[in-house]
């Protein structure tokens, strides 16, 4: 089984039959930068401001709630900042380590199904045999800040 | 078929009425260039016309016994929730496994529409929340999807008779594979939303079409051509009625030279016809909204079917962040044809595309022309054919039954058999009146034992479906034609002596007169006479 390490990728280990060192799906050995430093040595690093935190609790559903939530999702936005050192110029993406296996194709049969009150039973209201939902999307209050 | 023009280049103008200053009569459009007398030209009035843009994208629910990513059922009404597996509930631990039916449905559809099939396509997911979403995102095909580049041709008739056939193409942009959501009932009353399941992830192919089409009427023929396409391919039902083919429009208005206006959606669009209408209305708001000094905004409206007009939709203000990424659970979907086949891939795991291709049915555009060239009937005639449910199987029928040429027969079929189904809702398979039924008394006119009038009284004997055949009809109201020879000449001979002064204009050389004594000898023998043979006695005995 293999394992994915970031060390191995950034040496341009090969992975898959089709990739090896200097072919276009492996990067290049980029500079590894120290961790993130507190306060933000990264040049990148942004506020984050009151209509990008709206924007993500509203996308997102969640709640940054006070200061020191919304001083982690900065140290957190930095910490990823860290991807843009390694030069990735001619590399193609990988987006699924599946890439080079099949796609399992199923035949069309009835296999699962009937079974409502199994998945009912979770619910924690129902009405007849549906769910209960609150009523459409209920636009979030916007932050003040 | 002409080569097919893209786009109608219609024009829309609104016409101002002088002084009154009240609303102005709609403004038309104009087909092909062809201008009808209320579009007013730029300058005349003053006013700069207004070119409409209308691009789809329809969702086709892909026909098949189970989902697209699990082995759960697809069936309409089912009880709630009762074809709802652990995935489609997005319960953890659940992953997708493709259904290889809704891939080949997907290629069929793609090659049919002429597209090119791409043989990596990828899975990506949209996210955003809603009740009838578990999943919180819907697995589709944004980045790369598994059809592009293809166009659909589709006929207008640009009168109300169906004499004259324009065609027209729309490119179609992509075909994607994507899962449907579930279905949710808004309980107002009791502030709820009631989910059911059983629709969640059923197989869609979503067909996206660029803006080449100007009108409600384009619309709606092109997507009345991909419906019929689908239903042959067996692709997908199409059955708008049940949800299995969902359109919605884009909809934006400039003026000519200039770069396209704001765009709308329209959705909760229910029928072909509520789909023309959608488009129209929708046009003609921005229409007059841009006039009266306004601005359209990018905004989602549904049809209001009741009121004939498009509202605003609630729960969809502002533009939407669907943070696309790739699915990470499914690998790339990899098509073959022939040349690429490897040699030992088990035959279960190869979609082939080429082997599909082979296996591709008449499409209707072949379908009409063989029609047309088999039976020599016009083009329009094979449009209403393939149009009804059934009826070119019944027109076939009756042609092989019945000695009367094909394009006799289509007159019957389209003019009596059609006009009564349509004037009492019923479809061809409910016809009172069979095929083997209308052979037999196609037949009876066709030997000249009944008049053409007879016969058309007769079918209005066969509509009430009282099990009679059309022989008995004719026994039974005295319809048939008297084949007595000597018994006509007697009558026409009666008439003849009966009217002296016609007698002498025609001897005098007025021919037309001779109809006068037809519909006299017509009258005598209640209808029962051949006008031809009646013609030809009559002139015997008066011009030689």
């Amino acid at each position: 089984m293999r394992v994915l390490s970031v060390s191995r990728w950034l040496r341009g280990a090969v992975r898959a039959p089709s990739g090896g060192p200097g072919s276009p799906q492996v990067p290049q050995p980029g500079r590894r930068e120290r961790e993130a430093a507190p306060g933000g040595s990264c040049p990148r690093a942004e506020k984050v401001t009151v209509d990008v935190l709206d924007h993500l609790e509203h996308l997102a559903l969640v709640d940054f709630r006070d200061s020191e939530g919304v001083e982690r999702l900065q140290k957190a936005i930095q910490f990823a900042d860290q991807l843009h050192e390694v030069n990735t110029d001619g590399v193609e993406p990988m987006d699924s380590v599946l890439e080079d296996r099949c796609l399992y194709l199923r035949e069309d049969d009835v296999t699962e199904g009937n079974c409502t009150k199994e998945l009912l039973k979770n619910a924690k209201e129902k009405v007849e045999e549906y769910f209960v939902a609150p009523p459409g999307n209920i636009p979030l209050p916007k932050l003040e800040e | 078929m002409a080569a097919a023009a893209r786009g109608c280049g219609g024009v829309w103008c609104r016409v101002w009425q002088c002084g009154a200053g009240g609303s102005a009569p709609r403004g038309q459009c104009s087909v092909a260039g062809s201008a009808r007398s209320a579009a007013v030209p730029a300058g005349k009035s003053g006013l700069a016309p207004w070119v409409p843009v209308v691009g789809l994208e329809i969702h086709a629910q892909i026909s098949s016994n189970s989902k697209l990513f699990s082995g759960s059922q697809v069936q309409f009404a089912a009880p709630p929730n009762s074809v709802v597996s652990f995935f489609d509930a997005s319960l953890p631990g659940t992953l997708p496994v493709i259904n290889r039916r809704c891939v080949e449905a997907a290629v069929m559809t793609g090659l049919a529409l002429n597209c090119s099939i791409n043989k990596r396509s990828l899975f990506d997911r949209k996210h955003y929340f809603y009740a009838d979403l578990p999943a919180g995102y819907q697995i589709t095909q944004q980045r790369v999807p598994i059809a592009v580049n293809g166009t659909l041709s589709y006929s207008l008739c640009t009168d109300n008779k169906m004499s004259q056939m324009v065609t027209k193409t729309v490119r179609i942009k992509q075909i994607q594979l994507e899962q449907d959501s579930g279905k949710s009932l808004h309980d107002d009353t009791r502030s709820q939303t009631l989910v059911d399941l059983n629709r969640a992830g059923v197989g869609l192919m979503e067909v996206v079409m660029e803006p080449d089409m100007c009108c409600g009427e384009e619309a709606a023929a092109a997507v009345r051509e991909l419906q019929l396409i689908l239903q042959t391919l067996g692709s997908s039902h199409a059955v708008m009625a049940e949800g299995q083919l969902r359109v919605d429009a884009n909809v934006s208005v400039h003026h000519p030279g200039e770069p396209y206006g704001v765009r709308t959606e329209v959705k909760n669009i229910n029928s072909i016809r509520f789909l023309a209408k959608a488009v129209d209305h929708e046009i003609q708001r921005q229409i007059e909204e841009l006039e009266n000094g306004g601005t359209v905004l990018n905004e989602t409206r549904a049809f209001d079917s009741k009121l004939g007009c498009t509202v605003p939709m609630r729960d969809k203000e502002g533009k939407q962040d669907y943070r696309f990424m790739p699915e990470p659970n499914l690998p790339p979907l990899i098509l073959y044809d022939t040349k690429s086949l490897p040699a030992n891939m088990n035959h279960q795991q190869v979609v082939n595309i080429d082997w599909i291709h082979e296996r591709l049915p008449d499409l209707p555009s072949v379908k009409r022309a063989k029609l047309v060239e088999q039976y020599g009937i016009l083009p329009e005639h094979s449009f209403t054919l393939l149009n009804e449910d059934g009826l070119t199987e019944f027109f076939e029928n009756v042609v092989k039954h019945t000695q009367m040429k094909p394009k006799k027969v289509i007159g019957w079929i389209l003019n009596d058999l059609l006009s009564y189904l349509n004037q009492h809702s019923l479809t061809v398979k409910e016809s009172p009146v069979s095929s083997s039924i209308l052979a037999d008394l196609l037949n009876l006119l066709e030997r000249k034992e009944i008049s053409s009038t007879a016969a058309k009284q007769v079918l209005v004997e066969l509509w009430k479906g009282e099990g009679k055949t059309p022989l008995e009809i004719v026994k039974e109201k005295k319809l048939e034609l008297i084949q007595d020879q000597e018994a006509l000449e007697q009558i026409c001979q009666a008439v003849i002596d009966g009217q002296e002064n016609e007698v002498m204009a025609i001897k005098a050389g007025n021919h037309k007169v001779l109809n006068k004594l037809i519909g006299l000898v017509q009258r005598r023998t209640q209808g029962r006479s051949n006008p031809v043979l009646v013609k030809q006695l009559l002139e015997k005995k008066l011009l030689e």
